[in-house]
């Protein structure tokens, strides 16, 4: 009840100051249009779209996710949590907060590349839907605890994507693996492997975050 | 009254090389308004940090105790309350709004009774749904105070409580600082010596220099 009060809190704060949206959304318009632009009348493989849907979502993640804690120390508000919650509330209100904006993120970006690009062909959707499922949950987890060990520092904007890319690679390789099988038809069961992969992820890294957070968010 | 006590066990701070202060041993107790005082740059603010819990101590241990029990870390924020000029609130939101959420994210219910007494305290009721972004330095001051005292804390932190506060807005913080300490235990850290000369104690940090 607590972190969803924080949550509350950073969900009011968001609409009033489009701190992450509009960096989100101006990201996902501008990515999107550079690949429409250089494609031209080229058309694209299924597997090429299948694995630019991962990179515009891995880019825009890096644009938007930090916020969650770099708006705080960059507000000098980060006391003013310490002051009124304990570690674990506010990473939980953080992580449901990032969960929200990848959840809507990869929505907006999966349908405008279906709209926009016609070779990106799903063929069997509950795959991609449980792929894209946990997929989510493992960005917003890894990308809300790098958010906090970077807000400490002085060059924020360069360590996000440096620090997150070595951490969101193994989830993004079982990514593109799913959403090309999902697109090549195979069935849930016989992708068994890569999402028991995406489920331990999500596992470790959630367990990982919360044992490290108390570390990360005390001076 | 409450049974609050905070004791500092061989406090030590370092920055880097540089000493801050060198065992620092001292006991406070409920009841009591304690000073802490130095030059700038003595550490005034990193003591009362560290008594927060808000940044570690090189060396040493603080003990929070409400009677007989110790408080854990994870739960001292419900029993503390803590002004300072280097506290900020959410500027996107009203007076009104930062202490709900405030209470909400504590798991408390919101008093509106005693917010509105604070908010009358401190003379901002009628600015209670202004953006707190439009407040001036004195009004932020004033709001730190109810956002420190809303949630019925025992022991309260005031570090430098009176910077960026007008005559009348000074002597509202001494009382509410004299009435406070009534009930709970209060440490005041400041240079002002109209701040200090309500403490019954004063730490002096200069003597905790090698």
């Amino acid at each position: 009840m607590k972190s969803y009060s924080l949550f509350r809190k950073d969900w009011q704060s968001e609409i009033r100051t489009r701190y992450a949206i509009n960096a989100l959304a101006m990201f996902i318009l501008v990515t999107i249009s550079v690949i429409m632009f250089s494609i031209g009348n080229e058309k694209l493989s299924a597997d090429l779209t299948g694995g630019l849907l991962w990179v515009v979502i891995f880019f825009s993640a890096m644009s938007g996710l930090s916020r969650a804690f770099v708006s705080e120390e960059e507000r000098g508000t980060t006391m003013t949590l310490h002051l009124i919650a304990s570690p674990s509330t506010i990473y939980s209100g953080k992580l449901i907060f990032n969960l929200l904006l990848v959840f809507l993120m990869n929505l907006v970006i999966t349908i405008l590349f279906s709209m926009l690009f016609p070779s990106f062909i799903i063929k069997n959707f509950l795959l991609f839907t449980i792929a894209f499922f946990f997929g989510n949950i493992g960005i917003a987890v890894s990308s809300t605890i790098i958010a906090a060990i970077i807000s400490k520092a002085s060059s924020k904007g360069t360590l996000y994507p440096v620090l997150s890319f070595p951490i969101l690679l193994p989830l993004i390789l079982t990514l593109l693996e799913l959403t090309k099988f999902s697109m090549e038809g195979n069935s849930v069961a016989a992708s068994q492997v890569e999402i028991y992969v995406l489920l331990c992820y999500d596992v470790i890294m959630t367990t990982a975050s919360y044992l490290l957070f108390d570390f990360i968010w005390k001076e | 009254m409450t049974d609050y006590s905070v004791e500092l066990k061989n406090l030590v701070k370092y920055f880097g090389r540089r000493l801050i202060f060198d065992d620092i041993n001292f006991k406070f107790t409920a009841g009591n308004i304690y000073g802490i005082s130095g030059p700038n740059g003595s550490g005034k603010s990193t003591l009362v940090k560290i008594i927060a819990d808000l940044i570690s101590p090189t060396r040493g241990n603080v003990i929070h105790k409400a009677g007989d029990k110790v408080v854990e870390a994870e739960q001292l924020h419900n029993h503390m309350g803590f002004v300072s000029p280097y506290l900020y609130l959410y500027d996107e939101f009203t007076a009104e709004e930062n202490l709900i959420h405030f209470s909400n994210i504590r798991g408390k219910k919101f008093q509106r009774d005693k917010a509105v007494h604070l908010l009358n305290e401190v003379n901002l009721f009628e600015r209670r749904n202004d953006l707190v972004r439009g407040y001036s330095s004195g009004m932020k001051q004033r709001l730190k105070f109810i956002f420190a005292l809303l949630h019925n804390p025992m022991l309260l932190i005031f570090d430098e409580p009176t910077s960026n506060l007008d005559d009348a807005g000074k002597n509202k913080v001494y009382e509410l600082i004299s009435l406070e300490a009534k009930n709970n235990l209060v440490i005041v850290a400041s240079n002002e010596r109209a701040d200090l000369a309500l403490c019954k104690e004063i730490i002096e940090l200069e003597k905790f220099k090698r």
